[in-house]
């Protein structure tokens, strides 16, 4: 049975419940609704939830762990002779999978018949060929072995989709029945409801934490790999950033850390100042009018992808640079260089730190502007000594959020300053960050298990470990702030 | 008889198109305490605001008619507001303490003023504000602590601090004890008994108690008329206009 038929069923039986559990708690005290611990509409809840939650989690974990039960299974029954030289266990499993999906999309477009299939063996019949014919090319010809594994997939899927259904529409209908039965006129329906809710709100939190953790652990495990294979040392302090192909690679990080924390201060040094000023201007001088067409005009930087900024920094910026600053002054000759990508990236962030800090400046209570003004202060003096002190912590705040979209940026990198890690200072020459060095490991021809790509995890676990001692900083500083006004 | 502070002549004030005075003639004196009582929206707040231009900061706010303060007009094109409030410092309703520490907070006036030269007179200066806010004595030991931290109070005291320290001549109170309890309140109203030997001083008050005990002279507004105005003991004693009288007696308001 299809799973959003199974689903749609579920949630059927649920509604029906719920107006089966209203009717019942109504007549149990004769219609007098008064006589209920709680309103009919909550009886109705509690049988809803209690059918619906169970059985919908139980597809869902279903859903999630038969697919590895069988591969496991199937893997176990594939004998070791059946895997040809060169081969890995995971390449034949993946030929049954297609085999057992060719012979699905076979017997769905009548290519063969139910009958048919069952007499079907390597032996009689040109599986090859066959398959071919619904799209399905495999590389070499079928042996028995994997032949009988793909069968033993299929039927193993087809038994655990039927006992899915089976198993799901029992629990609903135990849920829907039990709850049902419980109705009583002194049961606690409302709290019991709120009570559920409650722990499904709960549930829903908890998807956004694990899933942080789940994040962190897939990095954490792959770079404990890597550290296997690769000194810790030389990765952290090495001063050479040198991968091979033949092994043998230099791995350091400093010099792309130096590569992103340059670029990431000359965005910030452009942004901040400007997008500074903008909010400002925005939220002390401009009139209503302005201001409103002023700030979505603003906002619209932020809406541009960074790879079409790449394209300017690419085609535009970094020409500019290297025709007018770079070559005259002698200082480089390249079209990447550190300053294209920062100012390019600066002008990226300029929204982030203009809309925020308008906003902060914006939640300056007018009553300080008052008694600023009321002293006789212009309004020069009432920004800067007032309200530029007292907004302070926020737009530190709005500062920081944006340097981490800096950190984390790599298209405007690799199109604006290219992809040679160097630790220099010159701000002309072409460097590169670590962002740019995890696509480029990753998506390398180099094996996986080598420590030349197993380094991009250790890359963005620091990376994630910087931007998220980045981003608490800024929240600390935040909450901070909101404790300064009443 | 003291000498006339302030005079304002047939004094009209606009929001858009919301006549909100009308024809308001006044004289306030110098060294006494005059108070603005009428009920809400009679445009009470809304004249004291005109008297140091706080209402040019309001786009829509439009003024007409003559303000003199020491025979002189503020509203000639001459004249700076931001010098005028200055001379004409502003206490609010509710107490605005800037989020520095309370030394910070007194010192922003004669800071910005140049009122003060070197560190040493500057501390003078604070302190003599504190002293005359009856607040030097709560706080001498933690003047570094931030003005946000004290109590309501004691907040609004450190406004009133913060607006003599300017040295004005002249001081605004928009129902400056109106967010205070019982007994802060009682502490600012005898606060301003004893400003009176300095400034003059202009309070809008909602509490008729208030207005008696703490003004010489009492200004009854009603839907932006000057109803009457005289010395306080007469208006509460004896009003001529029968308005004032049903205000005080509470038939109106």
């Amino acid at each position: 049975m299809n799973v959003s038929i199974l689903s749609v069923i579920v949630l059927g039986l649920s509604v029906l419940g719920f107006f089966l559990a209203r009717r019942r708690a109504l007549s149990k005290v004769n219609g007098k609704a008064y006589k209920l611990h709680s309103r009919p509409i909550y009886y109705g809840q509690v049988v809803f939830l209690f059918t619906a939650v169970p059985a919908l989690l139980v597809l869902a974990l279903w859903l999630f762990i038969q697919p590895i039960a069988i591969e496991r299974q199937v893997s176990a029954e594939i004998p070791a002779s059946a895997i040809p030289k060169g081969s890995t266990p995971q390449l034949v499993m993946s030929d049954v999978r297609r085999i057992a999906g060719g012979i699905d999309a076979m017997l769905h477009a009548g290519n063969i018949t139910k009958a048919e299939f069952n007499d079907m063996s390597v032996d009689t019949t040109s599986i090859r060929s066959q398959l071919a014919s619904v799209g399905i090319a495999l590389g070499a010809d079928v042996t028995p072995a994997v032949f009988e594994a793909a069968k033993s997939y299929r039927n193993m899927k087809n038994v655990g989709h039927t006992a899915m259904a089976a198993v799901v529409l029992v629990v609903a209908l135990a849920g829907l029945l039990l709850s049902l039965a419980r109705i009583t006129p002194a049961q606690r329906a409302r709290n019991i409801a709120e009570h559920f809710i409650l722990a499904l709100l709960i549930g829903a939190s908890l998807v956004a934490i694990l899933t942080t953790l789940g994040i962190v652990l897939s990095l954490l495990f792959e770079t404990i790999h890597f550290f296997r294979i690769y000194p810790a040392r030389d990765f952290f302090l090495s001063l050479t950033w040198n991968p091979q192909f033949r092994g043998g690679s230099d791995l350091g990080m400093i010099p792309l850390l130096w590569g992103t924390l340059y670029i990431s201060l000359v965005a910030l040094v452009v942004a901040v100042p400007v997008g500074m000023l903008i909010a400002i201007y925005l939220a002390e001088y401009a009139g209503k009018n302005l201001r409103s067409f002023a700030k979505p005009a603003i906002e619209v930087l932020a809406g541009i992808p960074t790879i079409v900024y790449g394209l300017f920094a690419l085609i535009t910026v970094g020409p500019f640079i290297r025709d007018w600053i770079a070559v005259p002054t002698g200082l480089g000759n390249s079209s990447s260089s550190v300053l294209t990508a920062g100012l390019v990236m600066g002008i990226m962030l300029i929204p982030f730190v203009s809309s925020l800090s308008d906003d902060i400046i914006n939640a300056v209570p007018q009553s300080l502007r008052d008694g600023s003004y009321g002293l006789g202060a212009t309004r020069s003096e009432t920004i800067k000594k007032v309200i530029l002190p007292a907004a302070l912590p926020g737009v530190v705040g709005a500062i920081l959020l944006a340097a981490s979209r800096a950190i984390g940026e790599t298209m405007i990198v690799v199109m604006g300053a290219g992809a040679a890690a160097r630790l220099d200072l010159n701000p002309l020459e072409a460097m590169t960050t670590v962002t740019v060095k995890i696509v480029s490991q990753l998506t390398g021809d180099t094996e996986f298990a080598s420590p030349e790509t197993l380094v991009a995890f250790a890359l963005g676990l620091t990376l994630f470990i910087f931007t998220l001692a980045l981003n608490v900083l800024a929240l600390y500083i935040v909450r901070k702030y909101r404790e300064q006004y009443e | 008889m003291n000498d006339i502070k302030v005079s304002a002549r047939d004094v009209q004030v606009w929001y858009a198109d919301n006549h909100a005075i009308k024809d308001v003639s006044v004289e306030i004196e110098d060294k006494t305490v005059t108070a603005f009582i009428g009920p809400s929206g009679c445009g009470k707040s809304t004249f004291l605001r005109c008297i140091n231009r706080m209402n040019d900061t309001i786009d829509i706010c439009r003024v007409e008619g003559d303000i003199l303060l020491d025979g002189e007009d503020i509203y000639d094109p001459q004249v700076d507001p931001v010098q005028l409030r200055a001379k004409v410092g502003m206490v609010f309703q509710k107490p605005n303490p800037f989020p520095k520490s309370i030394y910070d907070n007194v010192a922003y006036g004669p800071r910005i003023h140049g009122l003060a030269s070197g560190r040493s007179e500057l501390d003078a200066v604070v302190e003599k504000s504190l002293r005359r806010a009856a607040l030097w004595d709560e706080v001498k030991d933690r003047l570094n602590a931030s003005g946000t931290g004290l109590s309501g109070g004691q907040q609004q005291r450190l406004c009133i601090a913060r607006a003599v320290a300017t040295e004005p001549e002249v001081l605004l109170m928009d129902e400056p004890a109106s967010a205070l309890d019982p007994i802060a309140t009682a502490q600012i109203e005898e606060l301003i008994d004893e400003l009176r030997e300095k400034f003059a001083v202009v309070i809008v008050t909602h509490s008729m108690q208030q207005a008696a005990r703490v003004s010489q002279k009492t200004a009854f507004f009603h839907l932006g008329n000057l109803v009457e105005y005289g010395e306080t003991s007469q208006i509460f004693t004896n009003p001529v206009d029968p308005r004032t009288e049903s205000y005080i007696t509470g038939r109106i308001g």
